[in-house]
């Protein structure tokens, strides 16, 4: 019987695991070294950044935002604004305040006030939403999400209306998405077992209970919801660098729907799930692009109509929501137990 | 005088919209605490009932071709099928769930259809004529409408009274009532919960196909997105009038119906693109001024 780990262990193992979970996919990077794999794993950093951005409000929470893919358009936006060179925003988004049209910021600094701005819209909007509760929360999370893209899709000289924002300059190299997706990670966890987020779970599970015991619940959410959308404003603002481009449909329904699903495949309420989920449904989603290409099966080329991709994640995502509800990681941490690794249920540790 | 009668029937009449969509998502939820996110995708799949499947740019009209007496019918029916089916598949299996868990769920259906959709027919919007000499106009008190706006705002007017009268006086719609009411308690005094809700899936699939051929008709294209922007606002109908209540979610679809076409004649012409923005942005005062809705069901009220 080994000894119990220590207390650092016992607190830090989590994010730790998780961040050597991406060391490992920035290993393999660089070992194949080839661009279009850089660009996949790239990818997934940004979705592990988006999706622990929805956890730290959806799983600490338990309300099911359907909003955050909105806070990744500001951030993805924020950073457009101030990354583009001056000649080219002075043509394309002449609406822009003068002092941003004339400034440049460095990439790393961009995404940084990138995610502040969406938190910064969160703190506003969320004073007013964190009021509501349960389904009407969720649902006026949508009716943000809608506002959000109506006003980006039609804002001509500031957003570019529906049209592609180019310029963006593009980072190719992994390195700054991995920092980016540790850094997530570490808040969230942070967060989770901060003071804060111990009242938020607790209301979860029993809200009339931690209500009596003096938690505040909509203060608690309010810190999540611009926590979460500090992270997922980063995230957007990542994506906007791995392409270089940025149009408001891109942050619409179809990018809340594949990162809800890593989250709810992954399982909601724990950060693993949201980690474990990003990587499950990358692989799936990679594997059925390569079908879609067409692969060469014994001479002939066969290839899946578009589409299936699709298809084959909405049903894998009812499947686990009817086989396990709580996910691939049933809701629990992956901690350090000494070897090997156990899983332990959050509930019995906390 | 006529401007406003102009302003009245359009009102009414995507109003009537926006409450066919909202009462299909009301009655689900009435019945099985289910937010239906593919509700929308049912609208889309009714309108390409109509058309054979093909990724060409031009629609091969099929269903589409026969007549008015055949085909109403026949796509009402795909849409009580396809709804009854996603209970029989999915649903059923989450009659234990948390509301969250279906929502997530019924989310990820509405994707698998739409993109079947998209797999059989291709993203691009086809045009198709159905019913076309609807749009001409009709002269009522000086003012022209279109005769299918007149058409929208009398069938509307006849679902919902049949509708009511089916809820009230049938034994059916007894059972229905009281299943919204207390789900358990109704199961236990002998009301069939499995029949109950499927017979709410399949009125709620009709009326989805009721708007898609509205919607088809008006537009005259088909298009996979075609039931979501529809859809968003009738869920937004069902949260203002209070989640479960049908008269509310009727009222609500009126009254956003009539604020969008107010805020298009009254917004200023270079804030008129961001219409929709006002219209939710106006849910969201609504909500927080009426966190359970306006018309809050008794049945909705958390009990501690």
């Amino acid at each position: 019987m080994a000894e119990r780990p220590s207390i650092f262990m016992r607190t830090l193992s989590t994010p730790i695991i998780l961040i050597m979970v991406l060391v490992l996919f920035l290993a393999i990077a660089a070992l194949v070294n080839s661009g279009p794999f850089n660009q996949v794993v790239i990818d997934a950093m940004v979705k592990v950044t988006l999706v622990v951005g929805l956890y730290v409000f959806i799983g600490n929470s338990g309300v099911i935002s359907f909003g955050h893919i909105g806070f990744t358009c500001l951030g993805a936006y924020a950073t457009a604004w101030l990354t583009i060179p001056p000649m080219m925003k002075k043509m394309a988004l002449p609406g822009l305040p003068a002092l941003i049209l004339e400034t440049k910021l460095p990439f790393g600094i961009a995404i940084v006030l990138g995610g502040l701005f969406a938190a910064l819209f969160a703190l506003v909007v969320g004073k007013i939403l964190m009021r509501l509760s349960g389904i009407a929360a969720s649902i006026a999370t949508f009716a943000m999400l809608a506002v959000i893209n109506t006003v980006y899709s039609n804002w001509e000289r500031v957003t570019g209306a529906t049209s592609s924002v180019v310029g963006i300059p593009i980072v190719r190299v992994v390195w700054p998405y991995f920092l980016v997706a540790a850094a997530a990670i570490l808040i969230a966890h942070l967060y989770s077992i901060s003071r804060s987020g111990l009242a938020l779970r607790a209301a979860r599970d029993e809200a009339i209970a931690a209500s009596a015991s003096g938690v505040d619940i909509g203060r608690e959410r309010l810190i999540a919801f611009v926590i979460s959308a500090f992270i997922a404003g980063l995230g957007g603002a990542l994506s906007a660098h791995s392409v270089g481009v940025v149009t408001p449909d891109t942050f619409y329904l179809n990018l809340t729907f594949i990162c809800l699903s890593m989250l709810v495949v992954g399982g909601m309420n724990s950060l693993s799930g949201a980690v474990m989920g990003v990587v499950v449904l990358s692989i799936i989603i990679q594997v059925l692009r390569q079908f879609e290409k067409g692969v060469d099966i014994g001479g002939t080329i066969f290839a899946i109509p578009n589409g299936l991709q699709e298809i084959t994640i909405g049903i894998v995502m009812v499947v686990i929501l009817i086989a396990r509800p709580s996910g691939l990681t049933r809701n629990t941490e992956i901690v350090w137990r000494g070897w090997p690794l156990k899983r332990v249920s959050a509930a019995a540790e906390s | 005088m006529t401007a406003l009668l102009q302003i009245l029937f359009d009102a009414l009449s995507l109003g009537s919209l926006y409450a066919l969509g909202a009462i299909g998502i009301a009655l689900i939820f009435g019945v099985m605490r289910l937010v239906n996110f593919a509700h929308g995708d049912y609208i889309s799949f009714c309108v390409f009932a109509l058309l054979w499947p093909s990724i060409d740019a031009t629609a091969i009209v099929f269903a589409g071709q026969l007549p008015a007496y055949l085909l109403i019918p026949i796509i009402l029916a795909t849409g009580a099928c396809l709804s009854m089916l996603s209970e029989i598949l999915v649903f059923r299996r989450f009659r234990n769930a948390n509301p969250a868990t279906m929502m997530i769920a019924s989310f990820a259906l509405g994707f698998v259809i739409k993109y079947t959709l998209l797999m059989l027919f291709s993203s691009r919007p086809k045009s198709i004529d159905l019913w076309s000499e609807l749009a001409l106009p009709v002269e009522i008190l000086d003012a022209r409408i279109p005769l299918l706006q007149v058409i929208t705002i009398i069938i509307t007017m006849l679902i919902l009274a049949a509708l009511v009268a089916f809820l009230k006086r049938t034994r059916f719609g007894l059972e229905m009532r009281a299943a919204a009411e207390n789900f358990t308690m109704a199961r236990m005094l002998g009301v069939r919960a499995n029949a109950v809700i499927l017979l709410a899936f399949a009125i709620s699939g009709m009326l989805a196909a009721s708007i898609g051929l509205i919607l088809v008709t008006q537009t005259g294209t088909v298009d996979i997105q075609m039931g979501s922007s529809v859809m968003l606002v009738a869920f937004i109908a069902t949260v203002i009038g209070g989640l479960g209540s049908l008269p509310g979610a009727v009222v609500a679809g009126f009254l956003i119906g009539g604020i969008s076409v107010l805020m298009q004649v009254i917004l200023p012409l270079d804030v008129r693109p961001f219409r929709d923005a006002f219209v939710y942005g106006a849910v969201i005062v609504v909500l927080i001024w009426r966190p359970d809705g306006l018309f809050a069901p008794r049945s909705a009220k958390q009990r501690v």
